[in-house]
């Protein structure tokens, strides 16, 4: 019997709403001036400066970001550059945050939210699951939610309770929110300017413990690339990422897990294993097309998340996978996830994390044949 | 800013007019800012229950609740819109035993709260209802059967929120109120002079929204009028359960805003003290809260059972306090409706209601493939995944109707 997979070849092409505001964005882009190491705070600092350059109608609030530039600083010198009313606080509650955000995003506007910590965004739970994720559906497409809530998620920083949550599971299983979850520099300037160009809300995740983590990147030929993407229709929304290539075995990741995948992955190369790391970027929509082809070309897989691995992403994962690579699998799939326990104190955290060890033992249950 | 805050940053102030509603009452009638924010020590009244206007001195004319009579266009609107909305709940309640509709929250009762309400907005405003206000949702102009689409049950809204600017009708209680709130930013922030009229029930006024929809439009100083319709329960659950502040309008004060209370049955008071928040709010007054004391004559909904909470003694006290018999006595009193008049007036409520039997009389049908259309602006390859096994299955199941064995 042959295998009967199917994925969908067509690119991701949501970036109507992004043409129009290409030219003002790309006038604003000055002379490439060349790598250079910046952090994910500073990338994803930028790109809100970039959209909010771009686009009067971006405006950013929630707490604390405005004078102090947030606790983790993402949004330092917004309200300096923009003033008050583009980029102000807000009393502190989060339902309020995002409920407002729903009327302003009604009424024309791209609001940015930020959700100070992953456990502090449950008051706003009903509102993101009630009405951010339903306002489309239930006017039949007339009323659009251009809309982002900034999550900073998962742990590995040593935070005290309710600060390190894996959220992005509860949001993933909600119809209508797109989640997106950066892992590099670089995406994490592309996807949060594609997230704010999106007509519809997304659950932006981005990895805490990754924040002061550096690569060497160009933030202004970012911004002019974004405009090009924009001006020409095209997008990476919604696609994952060949983070290593690799013909052994495939680990699929995102978020904070992608640098333990990949330190995991140089770990078996000097082993003489070659193992392929898939990006997963964004969670909803999800990128079947990519992990696929990497699973159908090594034959095994090993699915990372730091969240909870019981009824999560990471299940899902296994599930899609499973269900359109059967007949090319060696071994079942394995997961290397947080366990089902409420995230540890700190001084516990680093027998919860999945690490690298934890995913070379997984890969090397993969039923290889010497 | 002169409502409460004297911990408001000195360059906040610069932004706001120099005069608002508390400053001037402070100014006009020599009492504090506090006296002007706590509601009249009694309902704001015009009307009684027998239909007489009542005495100059008795209708809210303490220092800083002055309210003038509205004109009479704008009375005989409102007779006019009492009747049809009557007759709305009316004809959607017998729809529902019908079976043409799965519930019907009706505000038979509540028709002078849902007429003040939609009535005292300009075309440019917004009006944010609950699920309890069809009513004042058709009021505003939009067409009595796609009012009643959520309820029929082919689709959870209706109605364009964007083309009549009306939120849609939601069930969760109190986070319409912080949509108003938005759309409210929204509009200052562009310049524009919109004001948000959100309204909510007693229970509602228990819920965390509640709280953060007041606090925010009061902190932002947005022009919100926020409009609770005290119908004394929250299906079982009376009043005394929800709150024991003096009165919901009370609550104001301590967000900085000015509440006032006033007699839900009585259109004409609502419709003195609705217009006069609207226009305070488009002034740059800030939000305001105004409480409506009035009572819902039918269950809760079909599924409930009001007799087991509550008695039929009380809800004969209320009866009598109808909101439209009041207002047929006042209009014919003056002069201003005679028998021609009514007689118009009870023939396009029957129009309407023809409209409605007719429109949700009929079965419409549905496109499955609008499942998957509305959910992302442009479809996951999930869901076109998903779209295509429905039509597949769909497909199928046809061609089996058409040649069966």
């Amino acid at each position: 019997m042959s295998p009967t997979i199917t994925t969908s070849s067509e690119a991701n092409g949501n970036v109507s709403a992004a043409t129009a505001r290409a030219a003002a964005s790309a006038a604003s882009v000055a002379e490439a001036s060349g790598p250079q190491a910046v952090t994910m705070a500073k990338a994803l600092n930028t790109a809100l400066a970039d959209a909010m350059h771009a686009d009067p109608s971006v405006l950013v609030f929630g707490e604390d970001v405005g004078l102090l530039g947030g606790v983790f600083r993402i949004t330092d010198g917004l309200t300096r550059t923009f003033g008050e009313q583009r980029c102000f606080d807000t009393p502190l509650a989060e339902s309020g945050i995002v409920g407002m955000a729903v009327g302003m995003a009604m009424n024309g506007m791209r609001p940015v939210v930020e959700m100070q910590f992953d456990a502090f965004a449950y008051p706003a739970f009903q509102q993101i699951v009630s009405h951010v994720a339903k306002m489309h559906n239930r006017t039949r497409g007339l009323v659009k939610l251009p809309m982002v809530i900034r999550v900073p998620y998962a742990g590995g920083i040593g935070g005290v309770e309710h600060h390190c949550d894996s959220s992005e599971s509860y949001y993933a299983h909600t119809a209508g929110l797109k989640v997106f979850t950066p892992a590099t520099v670089a995406d994490s300037y592309r996807m949060l300017r594609e997230a704010i160009d999106s007509d519809d809300p997304v659950m932006f995740m981005e990895p805490k413990k990754l924040y002061w983590s550096k690569d060497l990147v160009d933030l202004e030929d970012l911004g002019a690339q974004h405009a090009a993407n924009a001006a020409a229709g095209t997008s990476s929304e919604g696609r994952a990422a060949v983070a290593r290539p690799g013909t052994d075995a495939t680990l699929i990741a995102y978020g904070p897990s992608v640098p333990t995948a990949l330190a995991a992955a140089a770990a078996a190369a000097e082993e003489g294993r070659s193992l392929e790391v898939i990006d997963v970027r964004s969670i909803v929509p999800f990128d079947d097309e990519t992990v696929c082809a990497s699973v159908r070309k090594t034959g095994r897989a090993v699915v990372i998340a730091e969240a909870h691995g019981f009824a999560s992403v990471s299940s899902e994962i296994v599930a899609r996978v499973q269900e359109r690579c059967f007949h090319y699998l060696a071994a079942p799939i394995r997961r290397v996830t947080g366990f089902d326990v409420p995230y540890p104190a700190p001084k516990l955290e680093h027998y919860y994390l999945p690490g690298v060890d934890r995913i070379l033992d997984a890969v090397d249950d993969l039923q290889w044949e010497n | 800013m002169t409502i409460s805050a004297d911990h408001t940053a000195p360059d906040q102030a610069q932004r706001l007019p120099a005069e608002d509603a508390a400053s001037e009452a402070v100014r006009k009638f020599g009492i504090t800012v506090e006296d002007y924010m706590l509601p009249a020590r009694h309902q704001i009244q015009m009307v009684d229950q027998d239909g007489q206007l009542k005495a100059e001195g008795e209708q809210g004319t303490e220092p800083g609740h002055e309210y003038p009579l509205p004109a009479d266009e704008e009375l005989l609107a409102a007779y006019e819109q009492l009747v049809v909305g009557r007759r709305v709940n009316d004809q959607n309640s017998a729809l529902v035993r019908q079976g043409r509709m799965a519930v019907y929250p009706s505000s038979h009762g509540q028709e002078a709260c849902q007429v003040a309400a939609a009535l005292c907005l300009s075309d440019g405003d917004w009006l944010f209802p609950t699920y309890r206000d069809a009513v004042a949702v058709m009021a505003r102009g939009v067409d009595p059967v796609e009012t009643m689409t959520i309820f029929r049950g082919d689709w959870h809204s209706g109605y364009d929120p964007a083309r009549h600017k009306v939120g849609i009708q939601c069930t969760p209680l109190t986070t319409q109120l912080l949509h108003g709130v938005g759309v409210a930013h929204a509009a200052k922030l562009r310049g524009e002079d919109t004001v948000v009229l959100a309204m909510c029930g007693d229970g509602a006024t228990s819920e965390g929204d509640f709280h953060e929809a007041l606090n925010f439009a009061a902190v932002f100083h947005l022009p919100v009028v926020f409009f609770v319709q005290n119908n004394k329960y929250a299906i079982s659950v009376p009043l005394a359960h929800q709150s024991v502040a003096p009165s919901l309008a009370h609550k104001a004060v301590g967000y900085g805003m000015a509440g006032e209370r006033v007699d839900g049955n009585d259109v004409v008071a609502l419709l003195a003290v609705l217009d006069r928040a609207v226009k305070l709010a488009r002034e740059g007054s800030g939000p305001l809260l105004v409480e409506a004391h009035t009572y819902r004559m039918q269950a809760h909904t079909n599924a409930d059972d009001a007799t087991r909470y509550r008695q039929d003694s009380e809800v004969a006290e209320w009866l009598a306090k109808d909101p439209i018999s009041r207002m047929k006595t006042y209009l014919t009193g003056r002069g201003l409706l005679d028998d021609d008049g009514a007689a118009r007036i009870a023939a396009h409520a029957e129009d309407v209601a023809t409209q409605l039997r007719e429109g949700l009389g009929e079965d419409v049908p549905v496109d499955p493939q609008e499942l998957f259309r509305h959910v992302f602006s442009v479809p996951t390859p999930q869901l076109k995944e998903q779209s295509a096994m429905l039509a597949d299955e769909l497909a199928r199941e046809a061609s089996s109707e058409e040649s069966p064995k």
